[in-house]
């Protein structure tokens, strides 16, 4: 799958993941290769501790729409217990040294591998998403995370100033403290990842809330790492983001808040940390644009069909993907053409059991997701666009019948049209055409957001020009869906402050200290 | 009747006095943005600090409680400005930190476009006539 390496997709297609079984058995079940324990506490200070008021709630598979285990309901006082444990960490944490460190990371990084496919199993289970995903880029990319964070912390140098012949300053990173931090459902493990694995790497201790849609496979996979990492260290608190998650970025004794979501949240957040006058990480959604230019269907190549696949990666991960290429924008002299085949190539995408390694999309991630995604159909159609595929509910049987399945979809329509600036997060495409390349730059940027964008073209100085004059954090180029560590990710305007997936997230997670040293051996001359 | 943008339909406006109870007066901030964006927060007054940046677009009217303000950015409220808001209730789980997740519940909302006398009513500036090069900001 391209989002790990750069290899043809279409090798993906082909050829399903050379073990395991074709259909995985659901987790617990006769055969699986994982099982969720019945209910899962706190993880705080190394230890599973239950929740101070006593209450757990339901974890649902958005597979069958059943639940399929129970969670901690946490509230402040269990978010004041995990603080308390990372702070009793931090001071002999953060006198660790940067090989010690990056050894845990590499550890968590192998034992990952070693389980990858009973962890890439549950996720599906959790999240609704299709097991090739998690198998093939969920995983893998979480397990390079952590190697990445432990070469870049061994690779971080500090600095040294010269102000004068006498006079030095030493710049040395710091790490802040306890820092909290709130994932999102969409990608739980590798969210949790992207955020744990810088912080862990600059010396931080971590208190980190799951999102309440998917608190489960963070907790299978902790069970499997949990040894490797001292305690107090990583603390986990479960529960809602009002009784568990306004409590932790409210909380006056960390030092930065991470979080990934949406925009009212985003502020609530900023507004918290501006009590406490605390730096904030947000990562929060698009309205990304797909630009296809009038050289792409030039020829009906190999590239043309990779730019197919292109314009289809609106349905990859159900359309819950903060980068989603979620508008397409199609040179009105290819227009027909184009998006006849790519309207082709969408029908064909094979929606099933998320836990059938040929199966392309899966389940949205919960049932208001999913009647979000209905509403937005409605407000499409009411809008005026053009239905051109899907558009409903998808009924798959069985025991799927109970589980959260859109038709891939795609609207026809204009810019100004809500279905156009509204992010849905679900496997519906806002199609539009473009006259020129002024045109196309003017329609990608009438938005809200800056996160992610793509752009095709077979003329490079036109990839180049059009890539600078988006305003977003990045900017595909002849590809899209790709996440590896080193490249930098995050957003301009609305979608939110930083950069993750890169060493600069370091720098997120550290303070600076400066040393101003003389060494001079008299006076300065003043008194 | 006087003409509204905004309207709660009765499981909602029954959450509502539910959640009041427990938490006291409420208002909505309408969402955007990737996850759990696209829809309504509701918080208990005084959670959320609302600024210039912000379009009060009016209060619900729910019998027995305070009336619920809803606010949604400016920038939002652009495009929003023809639509007519009813908030509603589902099954869900959760979502940032809206009031009403714990209870298994979310609400959500339903759009429709305002008829011409509604947006005459409203005094909204009149939409582009069909097929008029939308608006870009």
């Amino acid at each position: 799958m391209t989002m790990y390496a750069d290899a043809p997709a279409e090798k993906a297609e082909e050829t399903p993941p050379a073990a395991g079984p074709q259909v995985y058995a659901a987790p617990g079940a006769e055969g699986s290769v994982v099982s969720y324990k019945p209910r899962y506490d706190h993880f705080i200070g190394g230890r599973y501790v239950p929740p101070a008021e006593g209450q757990y709630f339901d974890d649902i598979t958005p597979v069958t729409g059943k639940p399929f285990t129970e969670m901690a309901r946490g509230t402040a006082k269990d978010v004041d217990a995990a603080v308390e444990a990372g702070w009793k960490a931090f001071p002999s944490w953060s006198r660790t040294s940067p090989a010690e460190r990056a050894l845990m990371l590499t550890r968590i990084a192998d034992r990952m591998e070693a389980n990858l496919e009973a962890i890439a199993v549950a996720e599906t289970w959790e999240n609704g998403k299709p097991v090739r995903e998690t198998l093939a880029a969920d995983i893998p990319l979480a397990i390079d995370h952590f190697r990445y964070f432990a070469g870049a912390l061994r690779a971080q140098e500090g600095g040294v100033s010269e102000i004068d012949h006498d006079t030095i300053a030493y710049h040395f990173h710091e790490p802040l403290g306890v820092v909290g931090q709130i994932i999102p459902w969409n990608f739980p493990i590798l969210m949790a990842t992207w955020k744990l694995a810088p912080a862990l790497a600059a010396g931080n201790c971590v208190v980190l809330k799951p999102a309440e849609q998917t608190p489960a496979s963070i907790h299978l996979l902790l069970d499997l790492i949990k040894d490797l990492i001292p305690a107090g260290v990583l603390n986990i608190v479960n529960g809602f983001g009002f009784e568990a998650g306004a409590p932790l970025a409210s909380h006056p004794r960390i030092r930065k808040i991470a979080f990934t979501g949406e925009t009212t949240t985003g502020r609530l957040i900023m507004q918290y940390a501006s009590e406490n006058l605390i730096p904030v990480t947000l990562e929060l959604g698009g309205k990304s644009p797909n630009i296809f230019f009038e050289d792409v269907a030039r020829e009906h190549d190999a590239f043309y069909e990779k730019a197919q696949e292109g314009f289809s990666f609106f349905a990859l991960n159900q359309g819950e993907v903060c980068t989603c290429p979620s508008r397409a924008l199609v040179a009105k002299s290819i227009y027909d053409g184009f998006v006849g085949d790519g309207v082709e190539r969408v029908k064909r995408i094979k929606q099933g059991n998320p836990l059938d390694v040929s199966t392309m999309i899966g389940a949205q991630a919960s049932n208001d997701q999913l009647e979000k995604i209905l509403s937005y159909m409605d407000i499409g159609t009411q809008g005026g666009a053009k239905l051109l595929t899907g558009g409903e509910r998808a009924d798959l049987g069985g025991d799927l019948t109970g589980g959260y399945y859109v038709q891939p979809t795609i609207f026809e329509g204009t810019n100004d049209m809500r279905i156009f600036q509204e992010e849905i997060f679900g496997p519906v495409l806002a199609l539009t055409s473009f006259d020129g390349f002024d045109d196309a730059i003017s329609i990608a940027n009438d938005t809200l957001y800056g996160l992610g964008a793509g752009v095709w073209s077979r003329d490079g100085s036109q990839l180049y020009r059009a890539g600078r004059a988006i305003e977003a954090g990045r900017v595909w180029c002849n590809t899209y869906h790709q996440y590896p560590a080193h490249a930098a990710f995050g957003g301009y305007k609305q979608s939110g402050i930083g950069r993750e997936n890169h060493k600069m997230m370091l720098d997120h997670y550290q303070q600076t200290k400066n040393l101003l040293v003389s060494y001079a051996e008299g006076p300065m001359g003043f008194f | 009747m006087v003409a509204s943008k905004i309207d709660v339909t009765p499981a909602a406006a029954d959450m509502l006095r539910s959640l009041a109870a427990k938490h006291g007066p409420l208002m909505f901030h309408q969402s955007g943005g990737c996850c759990d964006g696209s829809s309504p927060m509701c918080y208990p007054v005084g959670m959320f600090r609302t600024g210039a940046s912000d379009v009060h677009l009016g209060d619900l009217d729910v019998a027995g409680i305070d009336p619920v303000a809803v606010y949604m950015s400016a920038s939002q409220y652009e495009l929003w400005k023809f639509t007519h808001i009813t908030i509603d209730l589902v099954d869900g789980r959760g979502s940032g930190f809206s009031v009403e997740a714990p209870e298994g519940k979310r609400f959500l909302i339903r759009s429709r476009m305002l008829t011409d006398a509604e947006v005459a009513e409203l005094g909204i500036e009149p939409r582009f006539a069909l097929g008029a090069q939308p608006l870009r900001r």
